[in-house]
């Protein structure tokens, strides 16, 4: 089965085996092409002593530690077909990923993205509200996470407004003033889940003290990047939903899990709260002891696998999030696949998901 | 302005290209044309022709010509 044909299948539509014949023979398929095009790459297989013909799984092939794409300057394809490279998010002082992507990649990225979303919101484009400020996306050539995610949700907006302006004040006028205009229709917002909370929810909840309201019960919130920061605030998943519906009406909200090594394959929150992989990539929950699978309902360190990358060597990646698997194929939404809940940074990890490297320089400035 | 020009024009002024330069020109040939350019271009010509573009058209917008193609076979443009 080609990408392409891959890319045609329903996102949440295929069981275990089906799905797990697909990825194998697709990631099988994506390690030998790396190996043949990424000296850097190839390198590492060797030394790992991989042999191709052992693999039945892909659950059998070898990952690497995400990390690795910040120390090394991995692509399989000539520097000349990069049409795009991306950024992770870093603090001061740290090292970020360098994600290099040409046509075929960041086409098929962008095309995985649409039919993970729609699947959640519907294939119809709405008014969109982006929850930060327009400067994220200034730098065409080279997108931080936070431009590329901005970038990516982009194309489900009809007509869009940026809430913030670059000092993240809310633009409360502007804000007004396009609910008002789309008034009745349901309205897609998007943002990264600290900067949701620190600058549009506690903004809200301070007008609203001076009688400002805006009704969002239409809207359908989309927010991710991690929740390290809200946590130390004692803000838990619950706590964020039921303050952003007390405030505003806004009801139907949808965490996402994704890293810029691995743009386009999200994971999304259903209705039920739990995180889904598609027909695109998997997790698979690692013991840190000896890396073998962790079984459903323990704990482990999440590995990702991605049909997508084919400009750089990222179709198997060791993350450093811990998480859970909750099941597979069972979730009550209907939807196929495993699901499952991220509890956050390995211990002693780097700072790195979008909304949270954000929040520690946030930190740095107004906290002292 | 008929539709034809209306269409170069959302291209030209995206763009800023000359008429000249728009037969053949594909998605990210360009450095304008990128994906931040490609959502500029889809907002010119949902403004100028008054039409919603569906997601899978956006993607499948991937170059002058196929644009004429789907917006003529989509949304009833004639070129």
């Amino acid at each position: 089965m080609t990408i392409d044909d891959i890319m045609q299948i329903p996102p949440y539509s295929l069981g275990k085996d089906e799905k797990g014949k697909i990825l194998t023979e697709r990631l099988v398929d994506l390690t030998e092409h790396h190996r043949e095009n990424c000296p850097e790459y190839r390198a590492i297989l060797e030394a790992m002593g991989y042999d191709g013909r052992k693999v039945r799984n892909y659950k059998d092939l070898p990952f690497l530690p995400v990390r690795l794409f910040k120390e090394l300057s991995l692509k399989s394809v000539p520097q000349e077909e990069v049409v795009k490279t991306m950024t992770s998010s870093g603090t001061s002082g740290q090292a970020v990923s360098r994600i290099y992507l040409d046509r075929t990649t960041s086409a098929n990225q962008q095309k995985a993205m649409v039919k993970v979303v729609s699947d959640f919101t519907g294939s119809g484009r709405m008014p969109m509200v982006i929850l930060d400020c327009p400067s994220v996306v200034k730098d065409r050539r080279m997108f931080s996470a936070r431009g590329a995610g901005i970038l990516g949700f982009s194309i489900f907006g009809a007509k869009k407004i940026y809430a913030l302006d670059d000092e993240m004040r809310l633009d409360v006028d502007g804000l007004a003033a396009f609910l008002e205009k789309y008034n009745g229709r349901d309205i897609l917002l998007f943002g990264f889940t600290f900067m949701v909370w620190q600058h549009f929810y506690k903004e809200l909840l301070r007008l609203k003290g001076e009688r400002i309201t805006f009704d969002l019960s239409r809207g359908i919130l989309i927010h991710g990047g991690g929740w390290k920061k809200l946590v130390s605030e004692a803000v838990s998943p619950e706590e964020f939903h039921k303050r952003l519906k007390d405030v505003c009406g806004l009801d139907r909200i949808h965490d996402y899990y994704g890293m810029v090594e691995q743009t386009g394959c999200i994971y999304m929150q259903c209705e039920y709260g739990h995180l889904h992989a598609s027909v695109f990539s998997d997790v698979i929950m690692r013991r840190p002891l000896d890396f073998s699978e962790c079984g459903i309902g323990e704990k482990g360190i999440i590995q990702v696998v991605s049909v997508l990358p084919e400009s750089y060597p990222g179709h198997s990646l060791l993350t450093e999030d811990e998480g859970i698997l909750l099941g597979e194929d069972d979730c009550p939404c209907g939807r196929k696949g495993k699901y499952f809940e991220v509890l956050g940074r390995l211990k002693d990890a780097e700072i790195r998901g979008c909304s949270d490297t954000y929040a520690v320089k946030f930190g740095e400035k107004y906290d002292g | 302005m008929n539709n034809t020009e209306k269409y170069n024009q959302a291209f030209m002024e995206t763009f800023e290209l000359k008429a000249e330069q728009l037969p053949g020109l594909e998605y990210q040939a360009i450095p304008a044309w990128d994906s931040v350019g490609h959502m500029g271009l889809v907002a010119a010509l949902e403004d100028v022709f008054d039409i919603m573009m569906d997601t899978d058209d956006i993607i499948d917008f991937s170059s002058y010509e196929k644009g004429m193609e789907i917006l003529s076979k989509n949304y009833n443009i004639k070129f």
